[in-house]
């Protein structure tokens, strides 16, 4: 629309978190139109949202009347659903809530979204994977636009040490929604004074990658974003795994990796290769061996149903299982060069700078008697003197130092204790539970390939340290406890299904005592 | 000194008459104050017009050179009664606050101003935190102009009609001798535009003057017989005077009254709703030209009563847009034209929501009706806007485009790094130990406590009075005691006489949480009085628990390091199981971390660039020993601390993550150490200008480390591949 003919204003609506930017790029729009001979009026909710919640920041701009440059439109304060221009969101969730509250409309409005998340407090506390699917929003969006574009912002904001803000100013001038230039956008910028090479930065990054999310191709090809070369490397490895396992490990573990290709369901391969890499890190090749023995029991008696999908979920739990948490395994990943290069990564640690790494440990007298010698572990456990003891030393936790010498010795003295785990406690409890576990699942069988795949996710349950640990084999055991009653039942994979996601429904185990109440006799 | 600084911008207030001022809403009222001759300013902050208190602060310079006074009352009472200058002195006097909180706790002082009535101009300028963003109970400030007998300002929200209205407001007030309050809503505040300046102007008289000539006048003193002329001088005198003020300067306007038998009676403060409306509807246009006639209601309180009954007249139907409730105006208007015997049919909460926010959709839905019923041939229905559609026509704005499962909620939180989280960290902890106990919650950035993950607390009666709202919870027979929150801020405003000075003497044994965070932070970081903080205008630095002992409190502890959960926690159950009589204190200390950031940043980076050596914290997950179970963001909740991808193929779980946003804080740490929770966190110190020493020890070992490391992966060959 022509500016002489235009009678109602540009309308935009900022959906951001609190402490954001949301507030500097409505600043923005504001220099940008009062620079250029536009009334522009922004106004936001201040207040307790600011601190971390859902937010809006609104804008109108209206055109000057050069003949009678003081008279004022009346400009709205509040967005309108359905008359809204372009919708800017800084979040994938809050561009969901733009369209939720009708401020989105395939008649007029031009969103422009990252499609980073920032993840709500209950996909946060899930005690599994309580995350939404992002490529839903991103349909629903595509659908409820005009226009959708859209990149990775929150990343370019990360990667060009800027914010998101910036990044998004530059999506707005791409996407070429304002009657103003690329030039005149980054005058605005600059006119804020702070900070300004960064922003000029974020902005071009901005400009940039919104300008080509729009363009078919990128669509039709890949999707909603570049090929990420991990990704393409985890497809090959898959397909490596499936074709040519020996490929995918070290000459150790070549005979393994042959017994992979010929006695197992291809579909299981890279679980497997995974799992005997796993298993001979954690403790040795002779422990890879025996985790195919194993899955080996499980895959003989599947019956092939869903692409052999109970032994794969076997290939996985068994490994996850024999690998289990204990401070030897936890001392080992602590002290591998590959940590210290990834935290510097991290912290991108710059020309002249230094890194100490401290970490949070606090050993219970549980986990200490676990990596001791069977007897001794116990003799450990039941000493009064000893638990004292050692609950004196620890209970207050340590934090060590692993960047210094002796910190770093402590740990690699623990973890060079590998040897002695076959001897513990822990070890001998872990191997019994694993086996009478995988009597289970074949056992199961009889009752059908479905519910003996549901036996083998139970493990899932188990994991984690102290507590946390405690209470996953507690739900195990108690839902194991009822497992010949499931079976009879008239869905027994269902039924287990159900008794497993209560499980993770709550940590105080209301959700599970429930489901087990309820269990048909 | 508050969260956000207006240092620059205060410079916009010394543009003279003919200069076009572009800003926010809350520097154009200042703005507006001093070129109204005021001699004194108060207020207590509060969103939304913490900013006023902020920019008034950062100011003072320039009041101090035209001989204003400004003061941060330590309350809305203590700014309403600040008014009191007025009462015998020709003095204007302008108190802000955010309503009807402050309302609610200035009333006492406003209704004595209001019935001796002043000699200078009084105005309070309100907030109204109301509609979305509101954080409060949704009421009207319209009651209290009622009850009182106050006028009520609702300008247009435009800054030149909210400018206008200050100058104008003052007058009206000295011209019937009452208290005004002029009502900013919550977005008019932050309403970034521009108006036409005029020169700044010194008081006509100053508090100075005012205290070397002291005055009274005993006709103004609420005691009897007094209060009874007043009642009837309100009626007789003050209320006349002000409608002749009100008419004779045509502060309500009349828009478009042309003999039309239809229109629109609205509140100042909605006419960008109702003109968009009209817009949408086809019957105005951006420059708020309507063909609908208009009676904009820039007053409204008192109601003119002529003035609705000439607008009336010769219409059938009048449509009165008025939001909340309950409907004071529209009972009012009734009243008026039924006495005036008038014909005109009056439309109002029928036709639009009786109560919520009158966003320009609710605006523009009820002005169809209206239309629809009394003019449907000014109307295309062709060419409705779509949100007049029905909400399951898939053309409507507000059809359901997104699956509501993938839109969660999201309330506002504890900051990154927030003192505060720890705090309810440890009393989940303590309260796993020794049960769930009832928790008072208090207004302030604590409340958060109330939603996931903490989910604490359960009731909040008002500022400062969470204390006093554990106070019937008092059982010498019961096995638990009530816990009660209170922040600093709202222990100064009223907590400590209202709550710890009646919870001594009524001998309550409750355990009282003091938040103590350097600021008064959920309002923007304003000092009080046990700030840390050296301000150059204010007396800080006065311990809570100096003033708790004080009224008798003999269990207080002082917790200086809120991180610290383990310490935390053993308070809490310390307090909750000790024998000693009487309420616990327990105050926790630690500075605000939006505040600490916005001190330290800057300071270290410019420590950095002149090469010396800084120390940069950050918190750190290992994704090879992260289970993925969440336990560490159910005690915490942080922002920081979210979830990503699961990095090894056998885990299908997200793993904790700690991200680039995070401050260093290290409760993820303390968390881990107080609830055992897992071996995974790591403090990542980041040593920037290191010196020879840190690089000496720095060189022995990596020689040391790299050996060792050699060691590790010569195992590992064969394993992974070459």
């Amino acid at each position: 629309m022509s500016l002489a003919t235009r009678t109602r204003p540009i309308t935009i609506a900022i959906l951001a978190m609190g402490g954001e930017g949301g507030g500097v790029l409505s600043d923005w729009l504001v220099a940008l139109g009062e620079a250029n001979a536009w009334f522009a009026q922004s106004t936001s909710v201040p207040g307790v949202a600011q601190r971390t919640g859902a937010t809006i920041y609104y804008v109108e701009m209206f055109p000057r009347d050069l003949e009678h440059p003081h008279r004022y439109p009346v400009l709205s304060t509040m967005p309108t659903p359905g008359e809204v221009d372009v919708v800017v969101a800084s979040e994938l969730m809050e561009a969901g809530r733009a369209i939720q509250r009708g401020l989105v409309t395939p008649q007029r409005t031009v969103l422009i979204s990252s499609t980073s998340r920032s993840y709500a407090m209950p996909e946060r506390t899930a005690m599994a994977d309580g995350r939404i699917d992002s490529a839903q929003i991103i349909d629903a969006a595509k659908a409820a636009s005009l226009r959708f574009v859209r990149g990775d912002f929150a990343k370019i904001a990360d990667d060009t040490r800027s914010v998101i803000s910036a990044v998004l100013f530059g999506a707005i001038a791409a996407a070429a929604v304002l009657p103003f230039s690329r030039e005149q956008f980054e005058a605005a910028i600059a006119q804020g004074g702070k900070g300004v090479e960064a922003s000029l930065r974020a902005f071009g990054e901005g400009f940039r990658v919104a300008a080509a999310s729009e363009r078919p191709t990128v669509d039709i090809q890949i999707g909603m974003r570049p090929v990420d070369p991990a990704e393409a490397q985890l497809a090959a490895d898959k397909a490596m795994a499936a074709s040519n396992p020996q490929g995918l490990v070290g000459s150790k573990l070549q005979t393994q990796a042959e017994r992979i290709a010929h006695q197992f369901p291809t579909a299981a391969a890279w679980m497997l290769v995974n799992g005997i890499k796993r298993c001979a890190q954690y403790q040795d090749v002779a422990y890879a061996d025996q985790y195919l023995d194993r899955v080996a029991r499980v895959a003989t008696v599947d019956d092939g149903r869903d692409d052999f999908a109970l032994t794969t979920a076997a290939a996985q739990h068994v490994a996850v299982a024999m690998t289990y948490e204990d401070t030897i395994r936890v001392a080992f990943h602590k002290t591998r060069e590959r940590r210290f290069d990834r935290i510097e990564g991290e912290v991108r640690i710059g020309d002249g700078q230094m890194l100490e790494v401290r970490d949070y440990l606090h050993p219970q007298v549980e986990e200490i008697a676990d990596t001791l010698p069977t007897g001794l572990g116990r003799w450990v456990l039941q000493s009064r003197a000893m638990n004292a003891l050692i609950h004196k030393v620890t209970h207050k936790g340590l934090k060590l130092n692993t960047s210094s010498v002796t910190g770093y010795s402590m740990l690699y003295i623990t973890a060079r204790l590998r040897p002695l785990r076959r001897r513990s406690l822990r070890f001998s409890i872990e191997q019994q539970r694993i086996d009478s576990w995988l009597d289970t699942v074949v056992r199961g069988c009889a009752t059908g390939g479905a519910f003996a795949e549901q036996v083998v996710l139970l493990q899932s349950l188990v994991r984690g340290y102290g507590s946390t640990h405690a209470n996953g084999v507690a739900n195990y055991q108690a839902i194991l406890a009822v497992i010949d009653q499931v079976a009879s039942g008239t869905n027994p994979a269902g039924e287990l299904q159900r008794l497993r996601t209560a499980a993770l429904a709550d940590e105080s185990g209301t959700a599970l005592r429930a489901a087990l109440t309820s269990l048909p006799a | 000194m508050a969260e956000r600084s207006f240092a620059t911008e205060v410079q916009k207030l010394r543009i003279g008459a003919g200069q076009e001022f572009h800003g926010e809403g809350i520097l154009a009222v200042t703005k507006a104050l001093l070129q109204s001759g005021v001699s004194y300013v108060g207020g207590y902050q509060g969103a939304p017009i913490s900013h006023l208190m902020d920019v008034l602060g950062d100011a003072q310079e320039i009041l101090e050179e035209l001989g204003i006074y400004f003061e941060n009352s330590a309350s809305e009472a203590t700014a309403g009664a600040m008014l009191g200058a007025s009462v015998h002195y020709p003095m204007r006097g302008a108190i802000t606050f955010k309503s009807t909180v402050g309302f609610n706790v200035a009333s006492d002082a406003l209704a004595n101003l209001s019935s001796g009535g002043v000699n200078g101009g009084a105005m309070v300028i309100i907030g109204e935190d109301y509609g979305e963003g509101s954080s409060i109970m949704q009421e009207r400030t319209h009651a209290f102009a009622m009850k009182s007998q106050m006028w009520l300002l609702d300008p247009r929200p435009n800054l030149t009609a909210i400018v206008d209205m200050v100058q104008k407001g003052f007058e009206l007030s000295e011209a019937s001798n009452t208290p005004v309050i002029l009502e900013l809503r919550l977005r008019s505040c932050h309403l970034h535009g521009s108006f036409i300046a005029k020169d700044n102007i010194g008081p006509a008289m100053t508090i100075q003057q005012a205290l070397e000539h002291p005055q009274r006048d005993l006709s103004r003193i609420v005691l009897p017989p007094m209060n009874f002329a007043h009642e009837q001088e309100k009626v007789t005198q003050r209320w006349p005077a002000a409608v002749k003020y009100i008419t004779e300067h045509a502060l309500n306007e009349f828009v478009a009254d042309d003999g039309q038998d239809i229109g629109i009676i609205l509140q100042g403060g909605l006419f960008n709703n109702v003109n968009r409306a009209l817009e949408l509807l086809n019957q105005s246009d951006i420059y708020g030209n309507s063909r609908v006639p208009l009676y904009i209601m820039n007053v409204t309180y008192p109601v003119i009563d002529e003035e609705v009954v000439r607008f009336c007249q010769g219409k059938r139907a009048v449509l009165l847009v008025e939001e909340g409730q309950p409907d004071y105006i529209e009972q009012n208007i009734q009243a008026v034209l039924r006495r005036a015997g008038a014909t005109a049919v009056l439309h109002g909460k029928d036709m639009l929501p009786v109560a919520g926010e009158y966003t320009p959709a609710a605006v523009t839905k009820g002005i169809l009706a209206f239309l629809r019923a009394y003019a449907p041939e000014r109307l295309d229905e062709d060419s409705l806007p779509a949100l007049a559609l029905p909400n399951d026509d898939p053309r409507s704005p507000l059809a359901p485009r997104i699956d509501p499962a993938l839109v969660q909620g999201r309330p506002p939180g504890f900051c990154t790094g927030c003192p505060e989280r720890p705090i309810f960290a440890a009393l989940t902890l303590a309260q796993r130990e020794v049960g769930e106990h009832y928790v008072a919650a208090d207004i302030g950035c604590h409340l958060f406590s109330i939603n996931a993950p903490f989910n604490i607390g359960a009731t909040t009666m008002g500022y400062g009075l969470g204390s006093a709202s554990a106070a019937a919870f008092n059982s010498k027979s019961a096995g638990k005691r009530a816990i009660a929150v209170m922040g600093d801020g709202g222990f100064w405003h009223n907590g400590l006489t209202s709550g710890v000075g009646n919870a001594v003497f009524n001998e309550n044994d409750q355990v009282l949480l003091v938040v103590d965070n350097d600021y008064s932070a959920a309002t923007g970081g304003q000092d009080v009085l046990s700030s840390q903080a050296e301000n150059p205008t204010r007396s800080t630095k006065h311990p809570i628990e100096a003033a708790v002992r004080g009224v008798g409190v003999t269990w207080a502890k002082t917790v200086t390091n809120t991180y610290d959960v383990a310490q935390m926690k053993e308070v809490f159950i310390d307090a909750l199981t000790t024998d000693v009589k009487g309420p616990k204190v327990i105050i926790a200390q630690s500075e605000c971390m939006l505040n600490k950031q916005r001190r330290e940043k800057p300071a270290m980076q410019q420590a950095i660039k002149a090469g010396h050596r800084a120390t940069q914290d950050r918190f750190g997950v290992d994704p090879e020993t992260c289970t993925g179970d969440h336990s560490c963001i159910r005690i915490s909740g942080c922002p920081s601390l979210t979830i990503a991808e699961n990095p090894d193929p056998m885990r299908d779980d997200p793993i904790a993550q700690v991200i680039s946003s995070c401050v260093g804080c290290g409760l993820c740490g303390e968390n881990a150490h107080a609830a055992a929770l897992c071996p995974s966190f790591y403090q990542a110190k980041l040593i920037t200008n290191p010196t020879w020493w840190d690089r000496a020890k720095l060189s022995v070992r990596n020689w040391y480390i790299a050996r060792l490391q050699r060691g590790i992966e010569r195992r590992l060959v064969g394993i992974e591949p070459a």
